[in-house]
């Protein structure tokens, strides 16, 4: 028999349902509820939603098609060593599922999307595509003005798609929406980490996930109520091992995974999964230049992660050792897309460094739609009991 | 056993080869400093300005591909806890590493002074330098250049990568080497480059004509050679093209093709291709024969111009020393978007009259690889000329079937025939 579900429960379903509809209905809907409207899409790792939210449009979080889409037409683009976002992105291209989105930003995080952004433009000439590249140089002087001129063309670009300017004042009230947003996400991350047993991964998972394919302010509200009933939220507490994920900031697991890890003896307690909401960690400035801010904010204060060069060497896996220990996380698995240079390449100097810290930490890879989670929670049952053991 | 049989330029090229790695190894006794460095956006002039040794990591793997060094290697680094999906090129270097880093000299390498991080056209170059400054722990100076996903480069991506070349490198290649850069001497280097590179284009288009005197792939890959790498600005790079400059010419008006690895001469050639991608190199000429075998000619080729266009106009620019390494870095082939590569491509084949594009894909470079299949599709569309796809890898010999790449190699030829016969009954 199934659990009575609880007001959390509810807002997870209903999140889930939203991610789950490849047909994109509620963006859909969005569009076609005023005239003019424009949806634009983009890719993992990082864009600055604020700016697509203040030309009035929607921004629309693309994560492949996961494991519910069969890919007939993308494995035609691809090599069997390529991972799967790109396929299953291009299926949900011909197959006209995102014939409703009018652009599409293709941020930098490797060679696969890099050079997905051309393929699109061949493709579907009809969208405006962009590559979006962010700074590797991290001096405000330098890799700042840069940047600061990159977005003022993106700017530019997103005006010339509605036919309407974007003012400073309309930025600046959509950065305090997403300061707003990344604050709650962070409640929610904290929340999850004082009370894991409260909050499962694929829950928390689809309430950020379904974040990505509605306006911010629903998502706002959205996430106030799921923090009040998490509060309120039953539910046993078991005897789970306490870990964080990283290496998934790309191709998304199927939540097939996320419960198989729990149910293999771990709550989790971190995760860099769709990371977009979380990759700035502050609130970026709501005065001043707001292009300046959004530079700013990348620089100065967004996550390490696979697609950021890390200046010095000292500080390689800083980042995600102290998340460790912010979070009370007692290992790590590094969950890696089969074929990502990204985040392979970087694990094993990030599993190097945790383990320098003493972070006991796994590997094991997955694509978007691996069936078998036998051998996975087999490992992730095995690390758990091995944590437990010498704790 | 066959005896390969080398052009003079090759035997030249082998000197400057071997003298650079001379240099390198015995770093410690002359006291000189060595930098690592990439092909692509490779900054020679820059570091021969601070009289910095050049040392290219991917060459090094090349060599150990030829030399059959490399399968050890990678499952070394393997073993070492690094993934089999990765590019082979940063195994192969870092199991190098784990054995002794020895030189193909016989000599060790010296630890690098410096890794110039010459970010352009791969993402996999920022990950292999965060590895080896793990090893190092020398100062690793990234130039970051950004992609032309546009098509072209922007005067913000020139300023950009010139600010990066004015506060980063520069002063950071001062610190390293103790010398003052002084511009004027960069402008004496970049004006040797120019020269060169007009005699590398000259060569490369010889393609066009018919018997081609060049395989623009096999044996072009010889050509770029002391462009590509640690000659480029140098008096010994210039006199190296001219010598090939003759030696193609002396073909051309013999009417002669390529000389091939057994000695022979690709005269009557019945195929002309064009081929996208970079070689498999620990069967390099095996690869070559089978395609000379059946009378294949490459004509002209992508991966020759990995470390810079110059067949589409660029020169290094003395009047402009920042700005024209910044657009030379910006402009490598690889930095350039889908739709360009597209362009190039389909304009090759009708420029160099190829019967074709083949692709050799290659497994470990998404820089390259990922795409291909809608390239190849379109570069097709827009000829009329039929394509065709082969899968190999660069240095580990476990992803090179001969069978396989014969096989397809056969029917793509038959393709050509076929096509060809029925534009003859057309006519
Ligand atoms: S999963 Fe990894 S390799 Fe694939 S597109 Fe994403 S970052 Fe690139
Ligand atoms: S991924 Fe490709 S371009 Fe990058 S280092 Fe490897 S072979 Fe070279």
């Amino acid at each position: 028999m199934d659990m009575p579900v609880s007001k959390a429960g509810v807002i997870a379903r209903r999140c889930e349902s939203i991610v789950d509809d490849l047909s994109f209905q509620a963006a859909r809907d969005w569009k076609a509820a005023e005239p003019g409207r424009k949806v634009v899409g983009f890719l993992p790792v990082y864009v600055p939603m604020e700016l697509i939210h203040a030309a009035g449009c929607l921004p629309l979080g693309l994560f492949g098609g996961g494991d519910r889409i069969e890919v007939i037409h993308g494995d035609a683009y691809y090599q069997s060593y390529i991972c799967r976002i790109p396929r299953s992105t291009i299926e949900l291209g011909v197959t006209g599922r995102l014939d409703f989105v009018d652009g599409l930003l293709f941020p930098f995080v490797c060679d696969v999307i890099r050079n997905l952004s051309g393929m699109w433009k061949v493709m579907f000439p009809d969208v405006w595509t962009k590559f979006f590249d962010t700074p590797q140089n991290f001096d405000p002087e330098i890799g700042g003005t840069y940047y600061t001129h990159e977005l003022r063309e993106l700017r530019a670009d997103l005006e010339r798609l509605t036919g309407r300017d974007i003012t400073d004042a309309a930025l600046r009230a959509s950065i305090a929406l997403y300061n707003e947003n990344r604050r709650l996400v962070r409640a929610v991350y904290d929340a999850r980490a004082a009370e894991p047993w409260k909050a499962p991964a694929a829950d928390v998972y689809v309430v950020m996930r379904a974040g990505l394919m509605m306006p911010v302010e629903e998502h706002n509200a959205l996430l106030a109520d799921y923090l009040a009933a998490l509060d309120i939220e039953d539910r046993p507490r078991k005897d789970n091992v306490r870990v964080a994920i990283f290496g998934s900031f790309c191709e998304q697991p199927p939540l097939a995974l996320l419960k198989s890890i729990e149910m293999a003896g771990c709550y989790v307690v971190e995760d860099d999964y769709s990371l977009v909401n979380r990759f700035i960690t502050e609130d970026v400035a709501t005065d001043g230049d707001p292009l300046a801010a959004l530079s700013t904010a990348y620089l100065r204060h967004s996550v390490e992660t696979s697609c950021k060069y890390v200046p010095n060497e000292a500080d390689k896996g800083r980042f995600h050792v102290e998340r460790v220990k912010q979070t009370g996380a007692e290992g790590v698995i590094y969950a890696a897309p089969s074929f990502c240079d990204p985040a392979l390449l970087d694990r094993p100097m990030i599993c190097g460094r945790l383990s320098d810290a003493g972070i006991p930490n796994m590997s094991f890879k997955y694509a978007e739609n691996s069936g078998q989670m036998q051998p996975i929670r087999e490992q992730a049952g095995a690390f758990a009991d091995s944590i437990k053991l010498w704790s | 056993m066959t005896v390969a049989v080398k052009e003079p330029s090759m035997l030249l090229q082998k000197e400057m080869i071997a003298g650079n790695y001379d240099a390198i190894t015995s770093a410690h006794e002359t006291g000189r400093k060595v930098s690592s460095t990439f092909v692509p956006g490779n900054l020679n002039e820059l570091l021969m300005c601070f009289g910095i040794l050049n040392n290219l990591p991917e060459i090094n793997a090349i060599q150990n591909g030829m030399r059959r060094l490399s399968g050890d290697y990678i499952m070394e680094a393997e073993k070492g806890g690094h993934s089999e999906d990765v590019c082979t090129y940063v195994k192969a270097d870092i199991g190098m590493m784990g054995r002794g880093n020895i030189a193909p000299n016989g000599k060790p390498f010296p630890e690098p002074d410096v890794l110039l991080l010459s970010y352009t056209g791969c993402y996999t170059f920022m990950k292999w330098f965060e590895l080896l400054r793990a090893e190092y722990k020398c100062p690793t100076l990234m130039l970051h250049v950004p992609y032309e996903g546009d098509g072209h480069s922007t005067p913000n991506m020139i300023d950009y990568v010139v600010k990066q070349l004015k506060e980063v490198i520069i002063p950071g290649l001062e610190e390293v080497s103790g010398v003052k850069f002084d511009i004027d001497r960069l402008r004496e280097i970049l004006a040797l480059s120019a020269k060169a590179e007009d005699d590398l284009v000259w060569c490369l288009e010889t393609g066009k004509h018919k018997p081609s005197p060049i395989d623009a792939y096999f044996g072009g890959v010889y050509y770029i050679g002391p462009i590509f790498t640690a000659f480029r600005g140098t008096e010994e790079a210039v006199d190296y093209y001219t010598a090939l400059r003759q030696e193609v010419k002396a073909r051309l008006d013999a009417g002669q093709g390529p000389t091939l690895p057994d000695g022979s001469v690709l005269t009557d050639q019945k195929y002309r291709l064009v081929v996208e991608g970079p070689p498999n190199w620990t069967s390099f000429r095996e690869f070559w024969q089978m395609f000379a075998d059946e009378g294949a000619v490459v004509v002209a080729s992508s991966y020759t111009k990995v470390g810079g266009m110059y067949d589409l106009g660029f020169r290094h620019d003395p009047a402009d020393p920042l700005r024209s390494l910044a657009e030379y870095c910006l402009g490598c082939y690889t930095n350039r978007n889908l739709p360009s590569r597209v362009d190039i491509l389909a304009q090759y084949v009708e420029d160099y009259e190829a019967d074709g594009l083949l692709v050799n894909s290659i497994k470990s470079c998404n820089s390259f690889s990922a795409g291909q299949l809608m390239i190849m599709r379109e570069v097709e569309r827009r000829t009329g000329k039929p394509g065709a796809f082969i899968e190999t890898d660069l240095v580990d010999p476990r992803y090179f079937s001969p069978a396989n790449v014969k096989n397809r190699l056969e029917s793509y030829f038959q393709m050509i025939d076929q096509k060809r016969r029925g534009a003859n009954k057309a006519a």
